[in-house]
């Protein structure tokens, strides 16, 4: 195994490959650390309700330092939130009646403007619910009035869906009208400090107004979001130790099972090598991928059965005849010879003496193998089969499809998960190249 | 992904016998294929009864079925005027005679044994049964229509993909076996494991670059839509709208194709008697085409027909990527629409073309192969 080790050191790209494959590793335990799987379904699963103030198909927020035109990321605001650091002047107006005040600043020194805007107020009272005004102050000192509401103990205000707002800036949507320099066309928008006044009038002593304010961003995240405004980092996240428990299973799972049937039937000969050879045939003209299709079509689409149905519709598989070609050879040598005549039984000269010979030959198909069943997984999912309930990269890839990311220009979207699959995908196939070479002197020459 | 061919050793493996007996060739030739035939006609029938099997396993299908002939029944029931009126007792009476007669129609009574035994004598003989809810262009519902339909744009696709792959990586190969150690072949070695993606997978990268981005290339189809009426029009936008597919199947399968070939050919041009060829002082290409090719040909041909056999099963997600109109697009919609019928009978014919094809490859193969003829063994692969 040392020496093993050594001689991969020889290779720059086996050693840049088991680099992608710790990097893959270490991620995987970090993850699966810190977002149990059952917390990481629940989010992924759970719809709006979980992703909060996420805006939809937000790009990530590294695309900003890529390009001069910046993007705006998401803002809340929340004026509960003691660091917020907003101030509520009380004062009593009237009889049972007061007004809270309050300010909500901020800067806007994007280049373009926010996917949404919302007001998301939240009132304590007994009966009478309070009466909210809200204004918004440009930069430039001009005051649109937002709305008058009768505020219900929570209250979700989008801005773009207020009638007399969007009248008010004559039809123009109100992220944008808000925003932007008034008259330009294209629109463009007014950097600097805006306000949002918040004048509520309460009719209890206990009454209470507290105001969120949420910019949803073009930017969000560092993976951005998908159409349904999760996060997509989650779904990279918790894609690789999928990926790799599953590639990394299945070809355990294809290649021993293979050449243990190989063994056993070079070993027993006759009847059973035959019927193994029969089997095989059958096998042959079995279509992989129609069948797997077909199970997860009919019965389930859960990623470990398609792992058992991987593993026994490979059995049989072609690689058969190749493990028994060597076994023929390895059978005829002195030193199964020897041990038959210590007395050695059928199974003992299978396990301790075929099988051992040819696990260097095994060990770089098995590597190799792993990222074509990484690719397989995905690709299942890009057909809509995909696991129901885990996030996978070919998921978000098969999402990101079906929502016709490419033509709409969500590249990230598409982009992110590929690359991940690719970073896999080179890192087993390097080691396996290089395994190959170390364990097949003949390949080293040339 | 294109198969590492055997080492020669395998190949060399078993002496060969030099015509110690060689009663009739042509008669081994017939009685090896017929041999091969009845094999693999019986791989077949065990192979799609499997598929029978799986299809049906705990009779889910038959539950799939019977819902929806309870679901037509109903419907069509409930649209009738006059039906509408009968008290609902009645009507419900009514639904399930008809219930139970299209139950029997369909077989369903029997017990599944038998119908299984039906099932493979259909699947045998093509009767493919109606699809649920896809339909060939011509309107037709006969899954066996559909499928004839969708297979020429999925051979066209794949045999000009598959084709240039396979002589590309070849030629590319025989080129770098002469001129090993240079920077093209370090390049290619360098690049190999990226083969270990899918065509898809450089699809999807294809698509953005060539399609979202630069706005070249079609985002998918076969042709224009309106197609075109004139037939070199049609041709010129066939092609346009296949290159990126087939630069998708090259992109995947080249560099592992050329090193694996590459390096077969290292491997024999270094056996003795091509070291022997060359101190005599063959020209090189004599000795390529003579010492080198020729024995490796079982092999080429061996990768050839594997390339053909993974030509069909291949194509299923490009195709569904690149919105191709044959078979794999087809099986994507039939799993979008569950469509039961459709997917079982292109089990069905996953598993004819399959066997053709293992078929005609022995059969070149006992042509090929000297073994076969003189008759010591069959051929390993």
């Amino acid at each position: 195994m040392k020496k093993i080790f050594t001689n991969l050191k020889q290779y720059p790209s086996a050693i840049i490959g088991l680099i992608l494959i710790l990097f893959l590793i270490v991620l995987s335990i970090y993850v699966v650390i810190t977002i149990p799987y059952s917390e990481a379904i629940r989010i992924w699963r759970s719809g709006e309700d979980a992703v909060g103030n996420a805006p939809r198909n937000a790009r990530p927020i590294y695309v900003n330092w890529f390009t001069a035109r910046k993007l705006p990321e998401t803002m809340v605001i929340d004026s509960a939130d003691p660091k917020a650091g907003i101030e509520k002047t009380i004062t009593e107006v009237a009889t049972d009646m007061w007004d809270i005040q309050m300010v909500i600043e901020f800067d806007y020194p994007y280049d373009d403007f926010p996917q949404e805007l919302q007001v998301i107020l939240s009132t304590t009272y007994q009966e009478k619910s309070p009466f909210v005004t809200l204004t918004w102050y440009m930069p430039d000192g001009e005051r649109i009035k937002i709305d008058d509401i009768s505020a219900r103990r929570q209250e979700t205000v989008r801005l773009d869906q207020i009638d007399r707002l969007a009248r008010r800036l004559d039809g123009v949507p109100a992220s944008i009208g808000l925003l932007m320099i008034p008259g330009s066309d294209p629109y463009e928008v007014q950097q600097g400090t805006y306000e949002l006044h918040i004048d509520s009038i309460v009719f209890e002593e206990n009454s209470d107004v507290d105001a969120q304010f949420v910019s949803m961003g073009q930017v969000h995240g560092v993976a951005g979001t998908d159409h349904r405004r999760r996060d997509l980092s989650l779904a990279l996240l918790w894609g690789a130790p999928i990926a790799l428990a599953f590639g990394f299973s299945a070809a355990l799972g294809t290649t021993f099972t293979t050449m243990f049937i190989a063994a056993v039937g070079v070993w027993f000969g006759g009847v059973t090598d035959e019927i193994i050879q029969r089997i095989t045939e059958i096998y042959m003209v079995l279509p992989f991928l129609p069948i797997l299709i077909m199970v997860g079509v009919f019965y389930s689409r859960s990623i470990w059965t398609l792992l058992l149905v991987v593993i026994l519709i490979s059995i049989f598989g072609a690689a058969i005849k190749n493990y028994r070609a060597i076994f023929l050879q390895i059978k005829e040598s002195a030193y199964i010879e020897a041990a038959r005549s210590y007395g050695a039984g059928n199974w003992r000269i299978i396990s301790r003496y075929l099988v051992p010979r040819i696990i260097p030959i095994l060990i770089p198909s098995l590597v190799s193998a792993i990222p074509s069943y990484v690719f397989l997984e995905a690709s299942l999912a890009l057909l809509g089969l995909g696991d129901p309930v885990l996030p996978t990269w070919g998921k978000v890839i098969n999402d990101a499809q079906a929502n016709g990311a490419l033509y709409n220009g969500y590249y990230y979207w598409v982009l992110q998960p590929a690359a991940l699959l690719m970073v896999t995908g080179l890192g087993f196939a390097m080691i396996g190249f290089a395994l190959d070479r170390i364990f097949n002197p003949k390949l080293r020459e040339v | 992904m294109t198969d590492i061919p055997f080492s020669p050793e395998e190949e060399m493996e078993k002496p060969v016998e030099t015509a110690k007996k060689r009663p009739n060739a042509f008669l081994r030739l017939l009685r090896y294929t017929v041999g091969k035939f009845i094999t693999l006609f019986l791989a077949v029938l065990i192979g799609m009864y499997l598929t029978i099997l799986i299809a049906n396993m705990g009779g889910y299908v038959d539950e799939i079925m019977k819902a929806q002939i309870r679901d037509r029944v109903g419907i069509s029931i409930s649209m009738d005027p006059e039906l509408r009126r009968l008290p609902a007792a009645e009507r419900q009476q009514m639904i399930n005679e008809i219930v139970e007669v299209e139950e029997r129609r369909m077989g369903l009574d029997q017990p599944f044994i038998r119908r299984s035994f039906r099932f493979l004598y259909d699947a045998m003989t093509l009767d493919l049964g109606r699809a649920q809810n896809l339909t060939s262009d011509s309107g037709s519902a006969y899954v066996r229509l559909i499928i004839l339909e969708r297979l020429p744009p999925t051979l066209l696709l794949m045999t000009t993909a598959s084709f240039s792959l396979f002589f590309i990586s070849l030629f590319i190969a025989l080129f770098l076996s002469r001129h090993y150690g240079s920077f093209l072949d370090k390049v290619v070695i360098a690049l190999s494991p990226t083969s270990s993606a899918p065509p898809w997978f450089y699809g999807i990268f294809l698509l953005l670059i060539f399609a979202a981005v630069l706005g070249w290339l079609p985002f998918g189809g076969m042709v224009a839509a309106p197609p075109p009426d004139d037939p070199i029009a049609y041709a010129l936008s066939l092609g346009q709208h296949m290159i990126l597919p087939v630069t998708a199947w090259l992109l995947s399968g080249i560099f592992a194709g050329v090193f694996g070939w590459r390096t077969f050919f290292l491997i024999f041009s270094m056996e003795d008697y091509v070291e022997l060829a060359r101190a005599k002082g063959l020209p090189a290409r004599e000795i390529e085409r003579r010492y080198i090719l020729r024995p490796t040909l079982p092999n080429i041909i061996t990768s050839f027909a594997l390339m053909l056999i993974g030509l069909w099963q291949g194509a299923i997600i490009t195709e569904t990527v690149f919105r191709w109109p044959g078979l794999g697009t087809m099986i994507y919609s039939a799993v979008q629409q569950f469509d039961t019928a459709v997917i079982v009978g292109t089990n069905v014919i996953y598993a004819y073309l399959l066997a053709v094809t293992v078929f005609l490859l022995d059969f070149i193969y006992a042509l090929v192969d000297p073994r076969v003829r003189v008759g010591s063994g069959g051929p390993k692969a």
